[in-house]
C-alpha cells in the first residue's frame, strides 16, 4: 500500500542521524578550508557521542523499509556534511558495493574486511568507460595479470586500502573486453601520486592512480570470469549494475545537501517575517510574496526530487529492477540540487556567497552530483533508450 | 511505513480504467473539444462504472466501498490520460457528493447523498473560482451575511461545471473570519446560471458561472453544521485531484511523442535518434514521473486524514508547471504538426494552461 508515513523506529533512527550529522556540520568550515589536510577518522565529539546516545532501535522487516531508510539516512547525514562519506570509511566505499554485486564468495570473504575505493576514469575517458585504456595481460607462466595505466578522480582513494578497477584484458573486444580487478594499496607498482584539488567535497580525499607493470594474481578478477563475449558483455553489464543502487545513493548525498540550503533558507525566511502560505490557490500570487514564491518552488522541486529517489530505493529494497528509475532519480536530483543551491543564495543574496555561512560551500559541494557516478546526460541518454526501446548502438 | 507498491485493487482499478479510457474516451475527445460538449451517452456510460456511487455508504444508497484518494487519484490520472475534460466529466458528480461524504453533517448525508446513487447520471456542482483577475479560491470575494439563523449569499463563481444540470451548488463563501460551503438548490431566488462559458481549453466540459444575487439559504445549508467544514481540506482535495489529472495529460504527451519521433525521419533518420530530441523526451518523462510522486504523497496523506495543505500545494504547483512544460515541448518536437487540430498535442498544449489555473474543479 501506498504510504508516506514514517514509523516511530524510522523516526528514531533519522533522530539519530540528525544528531551526529549536527556534529559533523561543526567542522563542515574547517574541512573545507583546509583541503590539504586528511580530516580525522573520528571527531573529538563522536566518540562521546557514540558513548552516550540510546541503543539503535531493533526494527524489523515489518516495521521499516530498510532501502528506503538507507536513502533518507544518507541524506540525513549529508544535511551535516559531506565529509561525512570520509568519516564512514569502515562502512566501504564504491568498490565495496562493485565486490557485493560481482564478486565471488570467496573474494566477498578476503575482500570485504578492506576499504575498496573505485577506479574508473582515465585522464583520457570519462563518460564512456569503454574507451578505458589500463591494461591487464595475463602473464601465463605466473598465473598473474599485469596492470598498467593511470587513472584519476578516486572517490576516497587516499583512504582506501585497496581497490576495485576496471581495465581491459583486450582493447579490440571494445566494452566487453573491460574487467574489474581488485587490488591492495603497497601492491609493487602501485603508486598514489596526489589528492585532486576541487571545486566542492574538499574534505572527499579524491586521488589518482598510477599503475606500472603491477602485477596481481589471477584470482584477483572481480567475478572471475575471463570471458570475452562479443555482444553485450554480461561481464561489463555486471559492474553496470553496481549503478542501480550506487546511483540513487549519489542523488540521496546531493539531496541530503539540498535539504540543508533548503532549511537555512526557510529560517532566514521565516525570521525576516515572510509567510509562506501553501493554501494559496491559482491565481493567488498577487498575494504572495516573490522570495515565497520562488522558495516554495525550489522546495517543491526538492520535495519532488526526494520522493523520486525514495521510490527508487523501495524498488530496490523490493527487488524489483531500477534501472530506469535509478537514472531518473539521479537525472532528477542532478539538476533539482543545482536549482536548489544556486537559488537559495539568490534568495539569501549576499548572505549566501559569505564563506563563513556554509550556503555557498553547500551549492559547490553539490554540485558534483550532476556530473559524478554518470552525468545527468548520461543518465538521459540511459532514460530515452528505456523510453524508445533503444540499445546502445540506436542512441549514442 | 513508506512504500510506493499499489494493492491488487488498485493494479485493478489502473488497468481497468486505462482501458476505458483507450476505448472510450481518447476516441472521442476532439469531438467533444471540437463540438464543446461532452454526448449524453458518455455520461451515462461512465456513471454505469459506478465511479461516485461505490464509494457511498450502503445506507445512503450506495455500495459502500472505502474510498481511497490514493485509488481515485490513480484512476483520475488514468482517465485524464484519456482526455482531461471527459475525465472531469465522469466525476463530476464525485466531487459534490465526496464533499458531502467527506465533511456534511448526518443530516446533509441523508439529504444528499441518495441522488448520486440512481440508476442514471446526475450531478451537483461546486462553485469554487470566480472570475476576474487574481483571483484566489482561497480568499474568496464571494460572502455570506448572516441574517438569523439564515445566511445571504452574494457574489460571482466562474468555471462551475455542470452547473446546467447540477440539482445543487455548493457555493464557497467568506463567513465572516472564516470560510464556509454552503449547499444551493438550483432553484433558489436570486441565483441566476449562464452559459456555458467559452474557455481556451476544457473545452468539452460544460461549465457555467454563477450570480449570486443575496440568495438567502437556511442554517443546515452550511457544510458541516453549525461548525462549518474543513474548506482548505476541500480544496487540498480539489487541487490533488487536479495534479492526477495534469500527470495523465502529461503522461499522454510523452507517449504520443515517443512513436512519432521513432516514425518522422529527417536528414536520414528517425528524430528520435537526435540528442536534441531524445533528451527532451527523458527530460519529459522525468517531470511526469516526479509529478507522480508528489500527487501519491498527497493523495495518500489526505486519505489518512493528515494535514496535506504543503504537499497538496507542492503537488498542484508543480504539476501544473510541468504538464504545461511537457504540453509545450510536445508542440515543438511535433513541429508544424503540433500546431494542427489533426493531432491531439495543441488541445493538450490548450488544456495544460486551463488546468494550471483552475482550482475546485474534480475530487477524489
Amino acid at each position: 500500500m501506498i504510504d508516506f508515513r514514517l514509523t516511530e523506529t524510522d523516526k528514531a533512527l533519522l533522530e539519530r542521524t540528525r544528531a551526529e550529522a549536527v556534529i559533523a556540520r561543526r567542522y563542515a568550515h574547517e574541512f573545507d578550508e583546509n583541503e590539504a589536510e586528511m580530516i580525522p577518522d573520528t571527531l573529538p565529539e563522536t566518540e562521546e557521542f557514540y558513548a552516550n546516545r540510546s541503543p539503535a532501535p531493533t526494527a524489523g522487516p515489518e516495521d521499516t523499509q530498510g532501502a528506503v531508510m538507507m536513502m533518507l539516512q544518507t541524506m540525513g547525514a549529508f544535511w551535516g556534511d559531506y565529509s561525512v562519506r570520509v568519516r564512514r570509511s569502515d562502512r566501504g566505499g564504491l568498490g565495496n558495493a562493485a565486490l557485493a554485486a560481482a564478486g565471488t564468495d570467496e573474494q566477498k570473504e578476503e575482500w570485504g574486511n578492506l576499504m575498496l575505493s573505485m577506479a574508473i576514469t582515465e585522464p583520457g575517458c570519462g563518460s564512456d568507460p569503454s574507451r578505458v585504456s589500463t591494461s591487464a595481460v595475463l602473464d601465463e607462466e605466473t598465473d598473474e595479470w599485469v596492470i598498467n595505466g593511470e587513472k584519476i578522480f578516486v572517490t576516497t582513494g587516499i583512504r582506501a586500502t585497496g581497490v576495485v578497477i576496471w581495465a581491459t584484458i583486450d582493447k579490440s573486444a571494445g566494452r566487453a573486453g573491460i574487467k574489474s580487478f581488485l587490488i591492495e594499496k603497497g601492491t609493487p607498482g602501485f603508486d598514489v601520486p596526489h589528492k585532486e584539488k576541487k571545486l566542492g567535497i574538499r574534505a572527499d580525499d579524491t586521488a589518482a592512480y598510477v599503475f606500472t607493470d603491477c602485477r596481481i594474481p589471477r584470482t584477483h578478477l572481480l567475478g572471475l570470469d575471463e570471458s570475452i563475449q562479443q555482444k553485450n558483455s554480461g561481464g561489463f553489464r555486471g559492474v553496470m549494475k553496481t549503478f542501480n543502487m550506487t546511483r540513487p545513493m549519489t542523488a540521496a548525498m546531493g539531496l541530503g545537501i539540498a535539504e540543508a540550503a533548503i532549511d537555512l533558507t526557510r529560517e532566514e525566511l521565516v525570521n525576516a517575517g515572510i509567510v509562506l502560505d501553501y493554501g494559496v490557490g491559482p491565481g493567488g500570487l498577487g498575494r504572495t510574496n516573490a522570495a515565497a514564491e520562488k522558495f516554495m518552488r525550489l522546495e517543491s522541486i526538492f520535495e519532488a526530487s526526494r520522493l523520486t529517489l525514495l521510490q527508487c530505493g523501495w524498488m530496490a529494497g523490493e527487488g524489483l529492477p531500477n534501472n530506469l528509475e535509478s537514472s531518473v532519480c539521479k537525472a532528477h536530483a542532478g539538476s533539482a540540487v543545482r536549482e536548489i543551491t544556486q537559488g537559495c543564495i539568490e534568495i539569501l543574496g549576499t548572505m549566501g556567497i559569505a564563506r563563513e555561512n556554509l550556503l555557498e560551500k553547500w551549492m559547490r559541494d553539490s554540485r558534483i552530483t550532476d556530473i559524478y557516478e554518470g552525468t545527468g546526460e548520461i543518465q538521459r541518454l540511459i532514460i530515452a533508450r528505456g523510453l524508445l526501446d533503444y540499445t546502445r548502438a540506436d542512441l549514442k | 511505513m513508506i512504500s510506493f507498491g499499489l494493492s491488487e485493487e488498485q493494479e485493478m482499478v489502473r488497468d481497468a480504467m486505462r482501458e476505458f479510457a483507450a476505448d472510450a474516451i481518447r476516441p472521442i475527445a476532439r469531438e467533444c473539444d471540437e463540438a464543446s460538449e461532452i454526448p449524453n451517452d458518455f455520461l451515462e456510460t461512465a456513471w454505469s462504472l459506478g465511479l461516485t456511487s461505490t464509494q457511498i455508504p450502503e445506507e445512503y444508497g450506495g455500495a459502500g466501498e472505502e474510498r481511497s484518494m490514493v485509488t481515485n487519484a490513480i484512476l483520475l490520472e488514468e482517465l485524464a490520460h484519456g482526455d482531461a475534460s471527459l475525465a472531469m466529466a465522469a466525476l463530476a458528480p464525485s466531487l459534490f457528493a465526496n464533499a458531502i461524504l467527506d465533511q456534511g453533517s448526518d443530516d446533509q448525508k441523508k439529504a444528499y447523498l441518495p441522488l448520486f446513487c440512481g440508476e442514471s447520471f446526475a450531478t451537483g456542482a461546486v462553485a469554487v473560482s470566480e472570475p476576474g483577475a487574481l483571483r484566489d479560491a482561497s480568499a474568496p470575494q464571494t460572502i455570506a451575511e448572516p441574517k438569523g439563523e439564515s445566511f445571504i449569499l452574494s457574489g460571482r463563481k466562474t468555471m462551475v461545471a455542470y452547473g446546467d444540470r447540477a440539482s445543487h451548488f455548493l457555493v464557497t463563501a467568506r463567513n465572516g473570519d472564516s470560510l464556509g460551503a454552503f449547499i444551493v438548490p438550483r432553484d433558489a431566488a436570486g441565483l441566476k446560471i449562464s452559459g456555458p462559458e467559452k474557455n481556451m481549453g476544457l473545452r468539452g466540459l460544460t461549465t457555467t458561472a454563477l450570480e449570486i444575487e443575496r440568495v438567502e439559504v437556511g442554517a443546515d445549508a452550511l457544510l458541516g453544521g453549525p461548525e462549518g467544514a474543513d474548506i482548505q481540506r476541500l480544496l487540498n482535495v480539489s487541487r490533488t485531484g487536479l495534479s492526477a489529472v495534469m500527470l495523465g495529460l502529461s503522461r499522454a504527451v510523452l507517449e504520443y511523442c515517443v512513436p512519432y519521433t521513432k516514425d518522422r525521419v529527417a536528414f536520414d533518420e528517425p528524430i528520435s535518434k537526435k540528442q536534441s530530441i531524445a533528451f527532451r523526451l527523458s527530460d519529459m518523462h522525468i517531470a511526469q514521473h516526479s509529478t507522480r510522486m508528489l500527487v501519491w504523497q498527497a493523495a495518500s496523506l489526505l486519505e489518512h486524514g493528515e494535514d496535506a495543505t504543503k504537499a497538496a500545494w507542492q503537488a498542484r504547483s508543480y504539476a501544473a508547471e510541468k504538464s504545461m512544460w511537457i504540453a509545450d515541448n510536445g508542440v515543438q518536437i511535433l513541429g508544424g504538426h503540433g500546431f494542427i487540430r489533426e493531432h491531439p498535442v495543441e488541445m493538450w498544449f490548450r488544456n495544460a494552461r486551463t488546468l494550471g489555473v483552475v482550482d475546485g474543479m474534480v475530487a477524489i
